[in-house]
């Protein structure tokens, strides 16, 4: 029997070794956390409708039978090649033969004190989406650092995306309606706040997300038309600097809790492998497919392929049927093998 | 000016006719700093203006007026730059901006519009 | 005996050309210095300072000494053939006096000696000059040999590249190459005629007589040594050598106390003069980086010297003084590119009457001025507050409205409009009543020590932090982290603050040694003084500084500057942090243990403040 290896524990990673192994495959899927879920995992409720993202990970799992075994807290040391495939071996010196490798490493949240004028990390009040996403699940309610309840809040969109001081680019896609349904979320959490969004562009590119941006005008969230420049402290509160580019004047809003709209970064473990295994990164970081259009899973390398946001920002939906895709690629290709 | 003499006359179109616009220093500016072509007019270069805080000036609205041809409007405002360079590390797209002030003034000087 | 040949006169002519025109120049320079340079320069030139000079002119253009320090192989290049000509020529005077009797002989006498003097008997100690005069030949002889291989690979003398040479240098170049070869042609082939060579003319004249015509070839041989002096001394002017006059002077006025400013005078013109385009300044120019070339001074000054200076050419400067630091001549290149900025750019026609005219004074030791980058690194700006506080410092933070200190105006050129922010500066500090300006930018840092006029310290926080240490008012506990320091631009080479920020980092941690540390560090590539340079020249310049300062692994890069903190952050692995914050860290850490466990983040600083509050 064939054996695959899916390097990354994620919803592309997890989604690919169900289909592989429903197809008779046998998978070996490595997570170099101590368990499968990646950002997916951590996150709350998911865009556009609200679900928790415990439920998708829950119809990804269930596709999983017993071809599937998962290896946590796993760390590559080489890809070797062989005469019939690959030999990844792991740091504890174990070596896994792999007919086909599939490379579903995803990628890592923007360090937001990276853009340090936006006060992450020096400031109290000033939290990441991902924060957010923490306390929604963890905590059930929101509260600054000195323990109220915050009355203003703000979210800044584009936070090392769009962005070329902070290296990237690219858009990333999803923190728009990330945004858009934090500020919601928010809102109906503490009716009475004022809850601002500071926007370049809102990007809602996909079915339902200029739904959810209509139901966030209706909620009475005040969407602001400037980029953030700076924040300062005032007596505990932020104090946001931006241009209201539609009356033209420099604006000035003090809030209780700033939330900044974390892009994607390739993951640094994407670059290490992708070196091993001569395979081409984009400008951006991201691993580059042999065409973005007709073979988007296909690295170019014979038995390597790719899933999910490995080659670049995609939201959970787009991710699902990238792994399906990619699964479908590597049952064809060991089968003229 | 006849409406004046007269004592009547038809309102002044308030449209910006970019058919007519005066264009010339618009293009100057892009052949002397391409970046300049990059802005998204988000505003961070005004946001953290120290100027802006106290006068009217913003970057992004200099370079819409030379988008338009608006040059008068352009020239006042341009005057109040200190080319400190805080926009530079703003601006998202890396558009240098303190070359495209620089850019601007010798395009309003080799125009002849400095003075008028 | 004969003392006259007409093969003299191409000599002749070409030494008096060069010393009618030497006279002629230096009268210029010196009849352009402003009022208050003439006052120096006639003072200078009855004080003990003349001494002074005379000796560095000794040490300098003949010893090259500094040369000799930043590149031995090049120095000894350099002495030998200056050097070794200057002890040829004097010793000649000396032989051809003893020779003649007479105090003063011609000019040519003593450097066609050998064709007039044929009897060795009557000069004393005949055998002794004569191998002395030899020696000294041949070590000129070997600085043309060094030079020639330096033209042909300059990675001998670890340049990666050297001065590009334009027709006018070349000429003067390769007659400078011919004078020595063809003296030791014409001496060897007298030689072997006269038997009045030393160790290396006699017996290289044996060796030519065994296949040469000697005495029919030996005329001629004098004949093209003194067309070749001729032809190097008419060319001087017209090219790089011009520079062994200039530098003379410039030695002189220096040490008279006359220095350049931002404004282009007759000391620049001097100085401009003054460049051997020995080509030091290419190497240290990282704009090479960038794909940007023949923009060092070396160009810049030969541009200026053929007039052919352009306003891209002006702006291709980073004006990080790697270039003025490494210059054996001290030329104070950056002052000239600004000076010179100020003659293409076109004026802003500036209105800063917004700007708030009237200050409220308060009680305050400290007018804190963080200036503009500075409140994009809250970091920074946040460590400085808690360290005042810690330290008890009565303070006034005086730039919440942040004011441009108008540097980044002069490094354009643009002085008068930088003016009105000195002047509106200048209100705002000297009404905040406080003794001590702490600046957290060292581009401000300079502004203010060099182009204000306040009677109050101005100092950058490293120095303070340095000061409050050594007045025990700050402690800094011992710790084990490792750092990298990267010395901004204006604060090391352009302020001279290199010690201050060390020794603090040397009491916090440990820090690590770099190749490219003080006078030969880096800058960061998010430069002001460069208006065109894109943004992805400035990605490549950065890239490389940062790959350089963490190759070592650091648990951080620190610098003390908030402009490269900002460019170095994007690209580092590591954290960029500033002194400022590595000093707020361990002071709130060392003060403060049982309130450690409480929810701090990265900077530690909110345990501090919470404790004020109560």
């Amino acid at each position: 029997m064939r054996q695959v290896v899916i390097i990354g524990g994620g919803v592309a990673g997890l989604e690919a070794a169900g289909f592989l192994g429903k197809m008779g495959h046998q998978v070996v899927l490595l997570e170099k956390e101590k368990a499968v879920g990646g950002h997916v995992g951590k996150w709350d409720r998911l865009f556009p409708n609200r679900r928790q993202g415990s439920e998708v990970m829950d119809f990804i799992r269930k596709k999983m039978d017993e071809k599937v075994s998962i290896i946590t807290e796993a760390g590559i040391k080489s890809i070797d090649t062989s005469p019939d495939g690959y030999a990844v071996v792991l740091t504890n010196g174990e070596a896994i033969r792999a007919d086909a490798i599939l490379l579903a490493t995803g990628f890592e949240l923007f360090d937001a004190r990276k853009k340090e004028e936006y006060g992450y990390g020096i400031y109290d009040n000033v939290i990441t989406s991902a924060d957010l996403e923490r306390i929604f699940r963890e905590e059930g309610k929101i509260t600054t650092a000195d323990g109220q309840a915050p009355q203003k809040v703000a979210f800044v969109h584009c936070v090392g995306s769009r962005d070329e001081k902070a290296g990237n680019v690219y858009c990333s896609k999803v923190c728009c309606v990330t945004g858009v349904k934090q500020a919601i979320e928010v809102k109906e959490m503490m009716p009475a706040a004022k809850v601002y969004s500071f926007y370049m562009d809102i990007r809602m590119f996909d079915r339902h997300f200029e739904e959810l941006y209509i139901e966030a005008q209706q909620q009475g969230i005040t969407f602001i038309r400037g980029r953030l420049s700076e924040v300062y402290e005032d007596q505990g509160k932020v104090q946001c600097k931006v241009e209201d580019t539609l009356t033209g004047k420099p604006m000035k809003v003090t809030v209780d809790l700033l939330v900044l709209l974390v892009g994607f970064m390739p993951s640094p473990e994407t670059k290490r492998l992708a070196g091993m295994l001569k395979i081409n990164i984009g400008s951006d970081g991201f691993v580059l497919p042999i065409d973005g259009h007709i073979s988007q899973n296909e690295t170019g390398v014979p038995g390597i392929f790719l899933a999910g946001a490995v080659t670049g920002p995609k939201c959970i939906a787009t991710t699902l049927s990238d792994a399906r895709s990619a699964a479908l690629q590597i049952d064809q290709y060991l089968k003229t093998k | 000016m006849k409406k004046d003499k007269w004592g009547y006359g038809i309102h002044p179109d308030r449209q910006i006719d970019l058919d007519n616009a005066n264009l010339s220093l618009l293009e100057l500016v892009r052949q002397s700093e391409p970046s300049y072509n990059l802005c998204i007019a988000c505003g961070s270069c005004a946001a953290t203006c120290t100027a802006g805080n106290l006068t009217t000036i913003s970057l992004r609205r200099i370079n819409i007026y030379l988008q338009r041809g608006m040059i008068k409007e352009l020239r006042e405002e341009i005057r109040r730059c200190m080319l400190c360079g805080k926009c530079y590390l703003a601006c998202p797209r890396g558009v240098n901006t303190r070359h495209v002030i620089i850019a601007i003034h010798e395009a309003l000087k080799a125009t002849g519009y400095e003075e008028l | 005996m004969r003392n006259y040949d007409p093969f003299v006169l191409p000599f002749m002519l070409g030494f008096l050309f060069l010393v009618v025109l030497i006279i002629y120049k230096f009268a210029q320079w010196l009849i352009r210095l402003n009022m208050r340079e003439k006052v120096l320069f006639r003072h200078g030139m009855l004080s003990r300072k003349f001494l002074h000079a005379g000796n560095e002119v000794f040490m300098e253009s003949l010893i090259h000494r500094k040369m000799f320090k930043a590149n031995p192989l090049l120095g000894y290049m350099h002495m030998s053939l200056a050097f070794g000509w200057f002890l040829l020529i004097v010793l000649g005077n000396v032989e051809s006096r003893l020779h003649t009797g007479a105090h003063l002989n011609m000019p040519y006498f003593p450097i066609f000696l050998k064709f007039f003097v044929t009897e060795k008997e009557t000069i004393p100690f005949y055998g002794g000059f004569t191998n002395l005069m030899d020696f000294l030949l041949l070590m000129v002889l070997s600085g043309v040999f060094l030079a020639l291989i330096k033209r042909m690979t300059s990675r001998i003398f670890g340049m990666r590249r050297t001065t590009n040479l334009k027709v006018g240098d070349k000429i003067a170049l390769i007659t400078l190459w011919l004078i020595f070869p063809l003296r030791l042609f014409a001496e060897s082939l007298t030689a072997a005629q006269h038997h009045n060579g030393g160790f290396m003319t006699e017996n290289v004249g044996q060796f030519l007589a065994a296949f040469l015509p000697t005495d029919q070839l030996s005329y001629p041989a004098w004949w093209l040594y003194s067309i070749s002096l001729g032809a190097f001394f008419v060319a001087v002017p017209f090219s790089r050598y011009m520079h062994i006059p200039a530098e003379i002077l410039l030695i002189y006025l220096r040490h008279f106390g006359i220095h350049s400013t931002k404004v282009y005078s007759s000391f620049s013109e001097l100085e401009v003069y003054s460049c051997s385009r020995c080509g030091v300044c290419i190497d240290k120019c990282q704009l090479h980086t960038a794909d940007i070339h023949f923009n060092t001074p070396t160009y810049f000054f030969r541009a200026i010297r053929e007039r052919s200076l352009s306003g891209d050419l002006t702006d291709a400067c980073l004006l990080c003084d790697r270039c003025t630091a490494a210059c054996p001549v001290e030329i104070n290149t950056t002052a000239i590119r600004i000076a010179k900025r100020a003659t293409f750019s076109t004026s802003f026609k500036s209105d800063f009457s917004y700007l708030p005219a009237n200050h409220t004074r308060r009680k305050a030791d400290v007018a804190y001025f963080a200036g503009c980058m500075t409140h994009l690194t809250p970091a920074i700006r946040k460590a400085m507050i808690a360290i005042l506080e810690h330290a008890k410092v009565k303070y006034h933070f005086i730039d919440e409205q942040g004011i441009c200190c108008g540097r980044p105006l002069m490094m354009t050129g643009r002085l008068e409009e930088a003016q009105q922010l000195v002047r509106k500066n200048e209100a705002l500090i000297k009404g905040s009543g406080a003794r001590i300006l702490l600046l957290s930018c060292p581009i401000c840092l300079k502004a203010f020590r060099e182009d204000y006029h306040l009677d109050i310290r101005i100092m950058h926080h490293s120095e303070y932090i340095c000061e409050l240490m050594d007045r025990q008012i700050l402690q800094i506990p011992a710790g084990t982290q490792l750092f990298s320091f990267h010395d901004p631009c204006e604060l090391g080479r352009g302020s001279g603050i290199f010690d201050q920020p060390r020794k603090i980092l040397s009491e916090a941690g440990k820090l690590v040694k770099s190749k490219f540390e003080k006078e030969n560090s880096f800058c960061c590539g998010g430069s002001l003084g460069h208006t065109s340079l894109s943004q992805a020249q400035r990605n490549i310049i950065t890239q490389e500084v940062v790959n350089e300062l963490t190759k070592n692994n650091p648990d951080s890069l620190v610098t003390a500057c908030p402009l490269c903190k900002k460019t170095f952050t994007r690209w580092s692995e590591v954290p960029v942090k500033d002194i400022a914050e590595i000093v707020a860290e361990v002071i709130s850490l060392g003060s403060t243990q049982s309130d450690r466990e409480q929810n701090t983040n990265s900077l530690g600083i909110k345990v501090h403040e919470k404790q004020k509050r109560k």
